[in-house]
């Protein structure tokens, strides 16, 4: 039995309830909430501002234009004397380059992050990892300018019949461009799948590469297909390096070789240009902007199911 | 299937050395094994000779090098690289620490249960398998009588026969446990390690479990380490103490228990220390 309170130097208990005590701790704690929420409806409300202004502008523009020519034309031509406004040639030039992109980043990404995540050793990894951090962070434009100036002409002489705007050399730069995001992203899911994983199946005798791809790389599924998704997304919406090097030739065709425009490089020329305000060619880029809005929507909802469908279960 | 056929001759050759009363062979012969993880040296001068169709028990106090030894068995301590040995290890009379000896190969005959369960995040039936596909059974009837046939050696075919095409993780840890000596199983390997697979688990799944080892040994060398001193006393033929990385006593299991040779040891299992 201890009748007697020990002898202390120091009393945690008291100097706890001194703390408390303090006005301090005790109006951060009713602030700090406040400053969040406000901090949060601001962002909330300037994504509805431009997600309305959007909204708008387009349905202005189907005043002019029929909605059902818009989705179903072939010809894109609103400079010309009787402007035709059908988005597929658009569609079309960002789905050709945004499929290069994929063809190229998705397995040569895949082979990085397998390596990286299974394969190398520590010090390698720590070497790597950030010098990919750091890819995935050169301005587009720099990239832009690689494509035209170093790739397209360099293409040329295996292509002759490639043109100097194409299809084929902003493709393959933007698959360079999101590779470090789909082999970092898909390294962490990779690594993340625990260790235990990995020894039970060595422990059958399996080989590395095995373990890699029969075990990891399913395990991780959903993180991997999430980090393609992301990766696309950044392929359609890309701007500068389709401007730079894709072309201003919006056509309804499925050749990589020659001349094509984007939805975004459309954007960037009227906004570069000058259409004047009111008129239907300045609507049309918000009808494009919220086409590629639409795109993006479904590339998270794509996103968020696979999430759900392939969640991670160990 | 080539496996079940050695197996049998092992067998009948078992039988026979029963009856003339000779002593087993050794799965496991280690000479003077040791052991380092880059300075800490973890095992010293391991000699142990393992009987096949035994249950052979490594009890000791934590950190003694029980798992180094184990995972030393099939070569698992490896994954760790500052690992550095030395001495021999001879499974079916080859050194299996040899430079060219294949580890998946070694792995192919000497199974693993972890601590941990640690099905993968797949079906119940692709657990299973997992081991024969990998090495080259494709065959869909054949694979189903794999299965079955590994579910029941597990004890847990009753439990899951209904839901084989469910993911694992929704069977609780003790049914986990015995889908992962399933999936051992699978590959009809000649010896089975195991590392504590009952500490995550309840009673009950304990009980279950140490059954099925005493039904395994038939057909299996085991080696199992454990904490509980009942369960090594319940369910081993030999045991061996292991304290700061040396093996102190290594005999027969009643031995241990009743009447060890080495103070050390009588005080470890009588609850003295540790
Ligand atoms: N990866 C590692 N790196 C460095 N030292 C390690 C490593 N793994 C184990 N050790 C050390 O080796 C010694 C033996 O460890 P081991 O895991 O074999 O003990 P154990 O007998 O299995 O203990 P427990 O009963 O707690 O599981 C310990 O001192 C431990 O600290
Ligand atoms: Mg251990």
């Amino acid at each position: 039995m201890v009748s007697q309170k020990r002898e202390k130097s120091l009393d945690v208990q008291q100097m706890i309830a001194d703390k408390k005590n303090k006005g301090l701790g005790r109006k951060a704690e009713k602030l700090v909430p406040t400053i969040l929420f406000i901090t949060a409806a601001v962002s909330v409300l300037t994504t509805i501002g431009i997600v309305f202004t959007l909204i708008f502008e387009t349905i202005e523009f189907f005043r002019r234009v029929s909605f059902w020519e818009y989705i179903t034309g072939t010809e894109w031509l609103p400079f010309a004397g009787e402007p035709s406004y059908g988005i597929l040639p658009l569609v079309l030039g960002t789905l050709k380059v945004t499929g290069i992109a994929i063809v190229v980043a998705v397995p040569l990404g895949l082979a990085v992050a397998i390596y990286l995540s299974e394969f190398a050793s520590d010090k390698v990894r720590r070497v790597i990892k950030p010098i990919l951090e750091v890819l995935a962070g050169v301005p587009t434009i720099v990239y832009g300018f690689f494509a035209l100036t170093f790739v397209t002409p360099m293409l040329q002489k295996i292509f002759p019949s490639l043109e100097i705007f194409n299809a084929l050399s902003p493709g393959l730069i933007i698959g360079l461009m999101i590779l470090p995001t789909i082999a970092s992203l898909s390294e962490d899911a990779l690594s993340s799948v625990p260790n235990a994983m990995r020894e039970g199946a060595l422990g059958l005798g399996s080989t590395k590469l095995e373990v890699a791809l029969k075990i990891i790389l399913p395990a991780a599924l959903s993180g991997v297909l999430a980090s393609v998704v992301l990766a696309m997304s950044r392929a359609i919406g890309e701007t500068m390096i389709v401007s730079l090097a894709g072309g201003s030739t919006p056509l309804f065709n499925f050749d990589v070789t020659g001349s094509i425009q984007t939805m975004t490089a459309y954007i960037v020329q009227v906004s570069t240009g000058d259409a004047g305000y009111g008129t239907t060619i300045y609507y049309s880029i918000y009808a494009v902007g919220f086409t590629l809005f639409i795109f993006t929507l479904i590339m998270n909802l794509i996103a968020s199911w696979i999430s759900k469908r392939f969640r991670e279960e160990y | 299937m080539v496996q079940a056929i050695v197996r049998e001759e092992q067998q009948t050759k078992q039988e026979m050395k029963v009856l003339q009363n000779q002593p087993r062979e050794n799965v496991y012969e280690t000479n003077n094994l040791n052991l380092w993880y880059g300075d800490k040296h973890a095992l010293k001068d391991i000699n142990l000779n393992i009987q096949e169709n035994n249950v052979t028990a490594i009890i000791g106090p934590s950190g003694c090098g029980k798992s180094t030894y184990l995972k030393t068995l099939n070569r698992m301590v490896e994954l760790v690289p500052s690992v550095r040995t030395t001495g021999e290890i001879n499974y079916r009379q080859r050194n299996i620490l040899d430079k060219g000896y294949s580890v998946e190969e070694l792995r192919t005959k000497v199974g693993m249960v972890f601590q941990k369960p640690n099905p993968f995040p797949k079906s119940i039936y692709d657990n299973i398998a997992y081991g024969p596909r990998i090495h080259g059974i494709k065959n869909k009837k054949v694979l189903d009588q794999i299965v079955e046939q590994s579910l029941r050696g597990a004890a847990i075919w009753d439990e899951v026969k209904d839901r084989l095409h469910d993911n694992a993780y929704g069977l609780s840890g003790g049914q986990q446990q015995r889908i992962c000596i399933a999936r051992c199983l699978a590959i009809e390997p000649d010896v089975i390690l195991m590392d504590e697979p009952t500490s995550a688990l309840d009673p009950i799944s304990t009980l279950k479990v140490e059954e099925l080892v005493q039904e395994l040994k038939e057909n299996y060398s085991i080696i199992i380490v454990t904490h509980n001193m009942q369960q090594a006393a319940r369910i081993s033929d030999k045991t061996a103490f292991f304290l700061n990385g040396e093996v102190i006593e290594f005999d027969a299991t009643d031995k241990i228990f009743s009447n060890p040779s080495d103070k050390r040891t009588e005080d470890y299992v009588s609850g003295r220390f540790g």
